[in-house]
């Protein structure tokens, strides 16, 4: 080891703030990517619940859900779909929280970098995991029977829908993220927001044999709207409002908790 | 505010930190209560002091991760609230826990913190490389970081915080946990970055690293500094290093005690020891004729033993309280020589 080594003169780009404030998101969507492709229990994960829902729901309740002229696997998979993506778009909660334990949020917050990076690094990564899912819980579904009525347009459009309400579920888990205290709390968090809104929704079964309080919340509720315009599409069930009202409550979501999240962050930054 | 801040900048012409005033209470409790301290640029001061003293959240505020109630923290001329994002591509900080991602390898750690610090990709590749170099992890730099072993994090952690080559270090406890071997390079790792010209403040609650790394020590305690000065300069005011001798059980007491008068010496009657200055070449040249003597008289010495100040001394001397750490036997026994 010779001394002069460790002081060289380094060079800063100079480049525009906005183009940092990309590249830094970059980075960090990058690293949790990463995350995602090195740690195998999240993998597994991705993989086994689709399926595990798809066996459930298709063969043990199927048989005893009327879904009127629909067959029961064409009413569940938009169901599915929707499900797994609000699930995967929880582990910004999770991933926030754990980065948050440990030092390494200190080291970040020490650097010249873009406050808000480390939360779009965790939603990107989400988008991923969502992709990937996405991926399985299609194929799946055509193993078990699905069939599909949506053209080009209509398949562009449920790929939008998707990325937006995978999009708009990671903001708001990046504000759970930033609420709780520990990684426990961050798991059942998840847990007992996501859950309900997926149960009490038209994922697995029509909402009108619920009972008319739940029925009301329903299907008012962002999911249904979600779903229902992604169900009307692929499989060309009667899609109402549902999907315009899927994108304005996705929309509605991101311009709301993008900047809570941002603000909550910075707040924390100076505790 | 222009004014201020001029003279802030003249402030720290020689200074690479400068901290006036610093306050900052979480709830009720104060943490910090006032500190003002300046270090030159180049050189290492130690933050010395025990758990909850004030030390990190020092180094936090310095290093823009916490907003100080009141009071100004300069660095390099820059405000550390108001000029948050200059401060933060001028230092480096390395906490008490390894602040690196554990899924990435060695290498990738570098390679993203080096874009985060706004480098030139050629730059980041270059230092990167050089610091996997220096810090003796080529050869486990594309394994993830989970598979180091804890010496291997904090090299990892501090070569990370060097990435941009930053003129100012904070190390937060570098080597707290750490086993011997770990320490002694991690604090060759610091004389070196010392010696190449950057300015280090370190926290630490051991008088031995802070002896060996700093040029001037401060003494805080309960959020105020309570001493400052260079290691002897702290224990001149603690009382100097000492040698003792003690006398075995079986001789006479009383030939022990004719020769330490004659000496110019006290024994203790109750421990049986001897104690005199180990001051430098003197110290020894006296210790040797007290026990040619004593062997003279035909008093058979049981033990010599080398005392220096410990955090504990500099603490009970200065606060007339000791320091959270368990009970030391050694310390226990000068007590009771006092």
């Amino acid at each position: 080891m010779t001394t002069p080594t460790f002081v060289t003169s380094v060079q800063t780009e100079k480049r525009s703030k906005v183009f940092w404030a990309f590249s830094d998101s970059w980075v960090l969507a990058k690293r949790s990517i990463k995350h995602i492709t090195r740690n195998l229990d999240q993998l597994f994960s991705i993989g086994l619940f689709p399926i595990m829902f798809f066996l459930l729901f298709n063969y043990v309740f199927g048989g005893a859900i009327n879904t009127g002229d629909l067959s029961y696997i064409n009413y569940l998979v938009p169901g599915i779909l929707v499900q797994m993506l609000a699930f995967g778009s929880n582990y910004t909660t999770l991933n926030l929280a754990i980065d948050l334990q440990r030092g390494i949020v200190d080291r970040f917050r020490s650097l010249p970098m873009a406050r808000s990076a480390l939360l779009v690094g965790h939603v990107s990564a989400d988008l991923f995991r969502n992709t990937i899912s996405g991926l399985i819980v299609l194929g799946v579904s055509f193993l078990l029977g699905f069939q599909p009525v949506a053209g080009p347009v209509e398949w562009i459009l449920v790929l939008c829908l998707a990325a937006l309400f995978s999009f708009a579920i990671s903001w708001l888990s990046a504000i759970m993220g930033l609420l709780v205290k520990s990684m426990e709390a961050a798991q059942w968090t998840g847990f007992i927001i996501i859950f309900p809104l997926t149960f009490v929704s038209s994922a697995f079964v029509p909402t009108d044999t619920m009972p008319e309080a739940l029925q009301i919340f329903a299907e008012n509720q962002p999911l249904t709207q979600v779903i229902e315009a992604i169900r009307g599409w692929l499989v060309g069930s009667p899609i109402g409002d549902s999907g315009w009202l899927g994108f304005a409550w996705c929309v509605g979501i991101i311009v709301v908790s993008m900047p809570v999240a941002t603000w909550l962050f910075r707040r924390q930054a100076l505790r | 505010m222009e004014h201020t801040l001029d003279a802030q900048r003249s402030i720290s012409a020689d200074n690479a930190i400068v901290i006036k005033g610093l306050r900052k209470s979480f709830n009720k409790l104060t943490v910090l209560n006032g500190i003002d301290l300046c270090v030159k640029r180049g050189t290492v001061l130690a933050l010395l002091g025990p758990n909850g003293a004030g030390k990190t959240t020092t180094i936090r505020i310095l290093s823009t991760l916490l907003l100080p109630d009141s009071g100004h923290a300069v660095i390099h001329g820059f405000d550390v609230v108001r000029e948050a994002n200059k401060v933060r591509s001028l230092i480096g900080l390395t906490g008490q826990y390894a602040a690196v991602d554990e899924y990435l390898t060695g290498e990738e750690n570098l390679l993203m913190i080096g874009r985060l610090y706004r480098l030139s990709h050629q730059d980041i590749k270059r230092r990167t490389q050089k610091l996997l170099e220096l810090f003796d992890l080529m050869e486990s730099s594309d394994r993830p970081v989970k598979t180091y072993s804890g010496g291997m994090r904090r090299r990892l952690d501090l070569a990370v915080s060097l990435i941009a080559a930053p003129p100012i270090i904070f190390l937060d406890e570098p080597t707290t946990g750490l086993d011997p071997r770990s320490r002694l390079i991690m604090w060759d790792i610091i004389e070196q970055l010392v010696a190449a010209g950057t300015t280090i403040l370190l926290t630490t609650q051991d008088m031995d690293e802070a002896d060996r790394l700093a040029d001037k020590i401060i003494v805080i305690d309960g959020g105020k500094i309570i001493a400052e000065g260079t290691s002897d300069e702290l224990k001149q005011q603690v009382g100097s290093e000492r040698l003792e001798i003690t006398i075995a059980e079986a001789s006479s007491f009383e030939k022990a005690k004719r020769v330490a008068y004659d000496a110019g010496l006290y024994l203790d009657g109750k421990t049986r020891t001897l104690s005199l200055a180990a001051t430098k070449g003197g110290g020894v040249h006296q210790l040797k004729q007290v026990l040619s003597r004593l062997d003279e008289a035909g008093v058979d010495v049981e033990n010599v033993s080398f005392h220096r100040p410990t955090l504990d001394d500099v603490f009970l001397t200065l606060t007339g309280h000791r320091t959270e750490q368990q009970p030391n036997i050694e310390i226990e026994k000068q007590k009771v020589q006092k």
